[in-house]
């Protein structure tokens, strides 16, 4: 009996080791040293500006989504309207608290975000899938509205538009290409770590528990809706940053139709081929979505020497990433990151096969 | 009380085009349980098609019919290439097949045929007509009568032919339909196309009243709360549910619109289907659906 007691307190007490225990590979600071040193220092403002940035931001919205959609299973239409609350809470504490420096208006444009997420979130402890698609909508068409019709939000500015504030960090200005790309690397670093982390935590394994079947997770004991709410809030905190950057790192002037339902779709369309409940695959789908147009494109001026009509090449991407979708959903739900770690394992054993 | 009334019987007016469309939903999602976001671009790209072969000089009858092959056509594909290969799937990945899917139409519909805004003359000349005071839209009227025609049209399929029974039996169980060997592609394939037949009719008469261009297609997310509140299963519930989102908005517009701002439409009827959702969860005359473990 004491014997079995102890194994089974020895194993319980290596549980927790073994999850804690990774490997801290030489490819991830490898990564960080080139996304930190190398590209700023090689990369020109065209790359920093036009590529790297919408991708960073782009992977970091898509992190908040998949937190909320692919860990928890709560489908949200509605991640452009969280997006916009961060841009112009940000926006409106740079503005109106003096002397706030900037992490700490990020931050807060964060929290209000949450704070509106967990708000909407509320009606999910009743209702669930498509009826929850309807409360994300009415959050994204609420909140464009209110961005749009009160300029109390903008600032009585008269194009209705709010534009980057005193990007600036200890004296330091950020208003070049590569000090907005150090701060919006800096930004994705720090909460993918977080992300990576809290999905590990008991916080997300009970997300998971809740996505995998809601009533056996409350069965087990865990507070469904409470954690319902908290995947809400978390996930609208990493969208608001995301909205905040997008509008001040990216494209510096941003109104509320810079956070229409469209954008919407867009992250949701990063994580359904970048992979659903995986962190890689927000950066793998995010790469995807933002190089795609830019492939398209010089793949058209290529082809048709400069004479391809731009609306014709969008046409051709919107068949494109439909048909991708679909591709996807019947061939390899669990996205692009899947695909990647196929062709690695592939790779680790080539030539010969198990 | 007159201008009570108009805005009342504009706004019952408007949601008889709510309602063409949430029909649309409502056929497929009985049929198959899926929701299918590219209701809307099928909308678009049947008027677009309509409008393309007026232009080039098919008269109105036959371009009808040859709009009506063309989406049975596309019916065709779509449940060989996009649902065939997804059965037994979750109804979240097939709503988000879907969305891939109204991505391609829509893309197909203005790459061949142009992005631009076409007016398109159904040949109903809009003159208000005046009820006592009230002044009535007459196109609107007529919009409403066709939908009605529609209506009493898929009735009729539904109650009195062989397919309509099974299209029943498959919505009411799928499992025991396929046992009785009903060929459930074969529904589909039906189904696809009879939703884009009602697309088609919708998408005229909306063109009709806006233009045909690409915001057509944004008809299908008004269409959600108009299913949140008629239930998803219902075609009366899709009907009434239209009538009282475009009711509800319009009065919402003319009385609280000018007390926050105005400009209240695109999100009012989200929070009518909100306040419903907590009242009935399932709808008006929407199926109480049983949660099993």
């Amino acid at each position: 009996m004491t014997t079995t007691t102890a194994r089974l307190t020895a194993s319980f007490d290596d549980a927790p080791l073994t999850l804690v225990r990774r490997r801290w590979p030489l490819g991830l600071a490898l990564l960080l040293l080139v996304a930190f040193v190398a590209l700023p220092l090689l990369g020109d403002d065209y790359w920093l500006n036009a590529i790297l940035i919408p991708f960073l931001v782009l992977s970091l919205a898509g992190l908040g989504l998949n937190l909320l959609t692919g860990y928890t299973g709560q489908t949200s239409v509605g991640a452009a309207g969280f997006m916009a609350v961060g841009a112009f809470a940000t926006y409106g504490l740079l503005l109106r608290v003096p002397g706030i420096p900037l992490p700490l208006a990020l931050v807060g444009g964060g929290l209000i975000a949450a704070f509106l997420g967990m708000l909407f979130g509320i009606p999910s402890a009743r209702i669930k899938g498509f009826y929850l698609m309807v409360t994300t909508l009415a959050a994204q068409f609420f909140i464009e509205w209110v961005f749009a019709k009160f300029p109390w939000f903008y600032n009585y500015a008269s194009s209705g538009t709010i534009s980057a504030p005193r990007l600036e960090l200890f004296g330091y200005s950020l208003a070049s290409p590569v000090g907005r790309y150090l701060l919006t690397l800096s930004c994705v670093v720090l909460l993918t770590w977080v992300a990576v982390n809290l999905v590990r935590s008991q916080t997300g394994r009970n997300w998971m528990a809740i996505r995998d079947m809601d009533t056996a997770a409350a069965v087990i004991g865990i507070p469904v809706d409470r954690y319902k709410r908290l995947a809400f809030a978390v996930s609208s905190f990493y969208l608001g940053i995301a909205g905040a950057l997008w509008a001040f790192a990216y494209l510096g002037t941003a109104s509320a139709g810079s956070f229409d339902i469209n954008r919407s779709f867009q992250i949701l369309f990063i994580i359904i081929i970048g992979g659903m409940g995986s962190i890689a695959g927000n950066f793998v789908g995010a790469a995807f979505i933002s190089l795609m147009p830019i492939f398209l494109n010089h793949a058209g001026q290529w082809l048709f020497g400069g004479n391809v009509d731009a609306g014709q090449l969008q046409n051709l991407q919107k068949i494109l990433f439909g048909t991708l979708i679909i591709v996807f959903l019947i061939k390899e739900p669990e996205g692009l990151v899947r695909l990647v770690g196929n062709l690695r394992d592939r790779l680790r054993t080539w030539p010969l096969r198990f | 009380m007159n201008f009570f009334l108009e805005t009342l019987i504009g706004g019952l007016l408007a949601g008889t085009m709510y309602s063409l469309v949430a029909i649309g939903f409502v056929l497929i999602y009985k049929a198959s349980g899926v929701f299918n976001f590219a209701q809307g671009a099928m909308l678009l790209f049947s008027a677009l098609t309509f409008v393309s072969l007026h232009e080039q000089g098919v008269p109105f009858a036959l371009a009808l019919l040859l709009t009506l092959l063309v989406m049975i056509i596309g019916a065709l594909l779509i449940e060989r290439l996009v649902l065939r290969p997804l059965v037994n799937r979750s109804q979240i990945t097939l709503f988000m097949a879907t969305l891939g899917l109204s991505f391609i139409i829509e893309g197909l519909a203005q790459g061949l045929m142009g992005a631009q805004v076409r007016a398109l003359d159904l040949g109903i000349e809009d003159i208000p007509l005046f009820v006592g005071e009230v002044m009535i839209s007459q196109f609107d009227l007529i919009a409403a009568a066709v939908a009605a025609v529609l209506v009493a049209l898929l009735a009729l399929l539904f109650n009195r032919t062989r397919i309509g029974i099974a299209l029943r039996a498959v919505a009411d169980d799928t499992r025991a339909a396929l046992s009785i060997g009903i060929n459930l592609n074969r529904i589909w394939q039906i189904v696809w196309a009879v939703a884009g037949m009602v697309g088609l009719v919708a998408g005229l008469l909306w063109g009709a009243r806006q233009g045909v261009q690409f915001s057509l297609s944004l008809v299908v997310l008004k269409a959600l709360p108009v299913l949140i509140i008629g239930g998803f299963t219902s075609i009366g519930g899709a009907i009434v549910g239209g009538l009282i989102v475009g009711a509800a908005e319009n009065l919402a517009e003319a009385y609280i619109g000018p007390l926050i701002g105005g400009g209240i439409t695109p999100w009012f009827a989200y929070f009518l289907a909100l306040v419903f959702l907590y009242i009935r969860p399932a709808g008006l005359f929407g199926d109480r659906a049983i949660e099993r473990v």
